[in-house]
């Protein structure tokens, strides 16, 4: 068996997987490539010639401005509102057992597996229903509810591996509920809601579809790229932003990744 | 003074009554036991002093206080765990003055009462590390200062020595003793391994089925076992039938026998003996385990190893002093 495994693997599966890759990738580079081109109106290949100025554009327009804070807003409200009601009901289902405890998680996780559009959907007739006209807070609520499941799913694997027993010592101790939540399980979940807040922040940051349903006259970032793309002016703006965007997704990504990835060790109550 | 009154408690989850009708009294400055098999309720007893369980029924007593309602965080009581429960994201130190730490005593008092408690239970200097970097044995020691360090009226130990490997239970078992000893602590440690409950306490409580089954002092409850249960568990006593005890002429239905108060000899003036047949025998080291089949009873004899071993199959004779057999009830 070990031979097997050192064994290089042949031609025609390396040519495979990199086609596969290339495939996925090159067209994020494209976007990439066009954010310089000189060419506003159309995306001819290669481009004309190469230039920095719409950088400068895009500095300068209010849209984009309006777009981006609007978006950091609504993830950053929709990441704070599910790191709060994720751990806690990660904490419930963990710590505690009680009647439909398997239900309840299932139905946290659900938003993530249903299809956006049916989430939006859910909630717009939601609103109406209950006279909530559109604004900033029906897309944070919308955002939050897949927000909430990326906390949850986060911070209940990191409690699972809390021994009970830790929470019953620092009691034991003499430390109230308040004492024992600041002191014992802040610092063992810490990294896991850091990766669980970073991982919503980002889903909500790119979020289109539940956007479109729950949204009033306001246009999130994608959003606002999404209209961008059908008018012929400025074209390489939209490249721009969506460089910004790969950025600010991309960085927490990663960054939960390596959190998640340590936190074996920094969790591990034995060797 | 007493340290612990249990009045009639019970704790029933559901239907399984894990702590049933106990009464027990434990003194100040007593080294107490609570010996019986896993399931038995001894663990449950002890979360019940230490608050973590509230009882379905009777009363509960520390140091004269109702215990009943009161949160484990403002009991004068401390708890040894099982899997000693260190906080892993926090140095030895930080872990032994944890208690002083949320009662708001300030920095420099509790690191020295921290390194006072580490020296006590012979780990000076490990302050600086973490839980995962220390064995088995120090975090068990570091598991004990940190309980230790909040000076508490009773300390609860929950199979302390469970996890070590026997060199070190001994040696554990000898420390702990001596530190109860010079401390004056009320210590109330729960086990299912009769040599460490007989060898450490004071008395033992031994618990099956959610009851006391016999509370007494070590010499008593492995000498006169009341119950066929306490007999079998501590020690493994020999269990005499009806039918032996009568053809012997005791009254009582059942009676235990120590292997180790027989001897495969001819009686001497004023012994008992029965007759039988040698079932198997084992090598136990300082001692050879021999059963003897006596009319299809089986009766255990520890023969000191020096002494020969009689074939398999072959009829031997036994003998024992009348006042080493115990009668006793049919529980």
């Amino acid at each position: 068996m070990r031979s097997e495994k050192s064994n290089p693997a042949p031609l025609g599966l390396k040519l495979a997987a990199g086609a596969g890759l290339a495939f996925m990738h090159l067209p994020i580079l494209l976007i990439f490539l066009y954010a310089f081109t000189t060419e506003e109106k159309s995306y001819q290949f290669p481009p004309p010639g190469l230039t920095t100025q719409w950088f400068a554009v895009a500095w300068s327009r209010p849209d984009v401005w309006a777009a981006l804070t609007l978006s950091v807003k609504v993830a950053s409200i929709a990441t704070a509102v599910a790191l709060v009601l994720g751990t806690l009901c990660a904490a419930a289902v963990s710590q505690t057992r009680f009647f439909g405890r398997e239900t309840i998680s299932l139905l946290v996780i659900l938003p993530i597996a249903l299809p956006g559009i049916i989430t939006g959907i859910a909630l717009r007739s939601a609103f109406s229903m209950a006279d909530i006209p559109f604004s900033f807070w029906t897309i944070v609520l919308g955002h939050a509810t897949f927000c909430i499941v990326v906390v949850y799913n986060n911070a209940v694997a990191r409690f699972r591996r809390i021994s009970g027993s830790l929470i019953e010592a620092s009691m034991d101790l003499g430390a109230d509920g308040f004492q024992t939540f600041r002191y014992i399980i802040l610092p063992n979940i810490g990294t896991a809601l850091l990766a669980g807040g970073m991982l919503a922040f980002a889903l909500s940051f790119d979020e289109v579809i539940v956007t479109t349903f729950t949204a009033g006259q306001q246009s999130t970032l994608p959003i606002w790229m999404l209209e961008e793309l059908i008018r012929p002016r400025q074209r390489p703006v939209t490249n721009v932003v969506a460089m910004v965007v790969v950025m600010v997704t991309f960085l927490p990504i990663l960054g939960a990744y390596y959190l998640t990835r340590d936190g074996d060790q920094i969790a591990g109550a034995g060797k | 003074m007493t340290a612990v009154f249990f009045d009639n408690v019970s704790r029933y989850f559901g239907a399984v009554r894990a702590v049933d009708r106990v009464h027990l009294t434990i003194a100040e400055g007593e080294f107490f036991a609570m010996l019986g098999p896993s399931g038995s309720g001894k663990t449950t007893c002890l979360r019940l002093m230490a608050g973590f369980e509230q009882p379905t029924g009777g009363h509960i007593e520390i140091f004269g206080e109702t215990a009943e309602g009161v949160p484990p965080y403002r009991r004068s009581v401390n708890t040894v765990f099982q899997d000693y429960a260190l906080f892993p994201h926090l140095s030895i130190l930080d872990n032994v003055a944890y208690g002083l730490m949320v009662k708001g005593i300030g920095r420099e008092e509790r690191r020295k009462a921290a390194e006072d408690a580490l020296a006590m239970v012979k780990l000076p200097g490990y302050g600086t590390r973490r839980p995962g970097q220390l064995s088995g044995g120090q975090r068990q020691r570091v598991a004990l200062a940190r309980a230790l360090v909040n000076k508490p009226k009773v300390l609860l130990l929950d199979e302390p020595l469970g996890a070590l490997d026997l060199k070190l239970r001994e040696q554990m078992q000898e420390e702990l003793k001596i530190l109860q000893k010079s401390l004056g602590i009320t210590f109330v440690f729960v086990t299912h391994d009769q040599g460490e409950a007989l060898s450490m306490a004071d008395r033992i409580a031994v618990f099956n089925e959610g009851r006391i089954q016999q509370l007494g002092s070590p010499e008593e409850v492995y000498n006169r076992p009341q119950t066929r249960f306490v007999a079998d568990f501590v020690g493994s006593s020999n269990v005499l039938s009806e039918d032996l005890c009568r053809s012997l002429g005791l009254k009582a239905s059942f009676a235990s026998l120590r292997p180790e108060a027989v001897a495969i000899a001819p009686p001497s003036e004023g012994a008992l003996s029965l007759a039988g047949t040698v079932a198997s025998q084992s090598f136990l080291g300082a001692t050879n385990r021999i059963v003897i089949d006596v009319e299809g009873v089986r009766i255990a004899v520890a023969s000191p190893a020096a002494r020969g071993v009689p074939a398999v199959g072959s009829p031997v004779t036994i003998s024992f002093a009348a006042h080493d057999l115990h009668p006793m009830e049919d529980a």
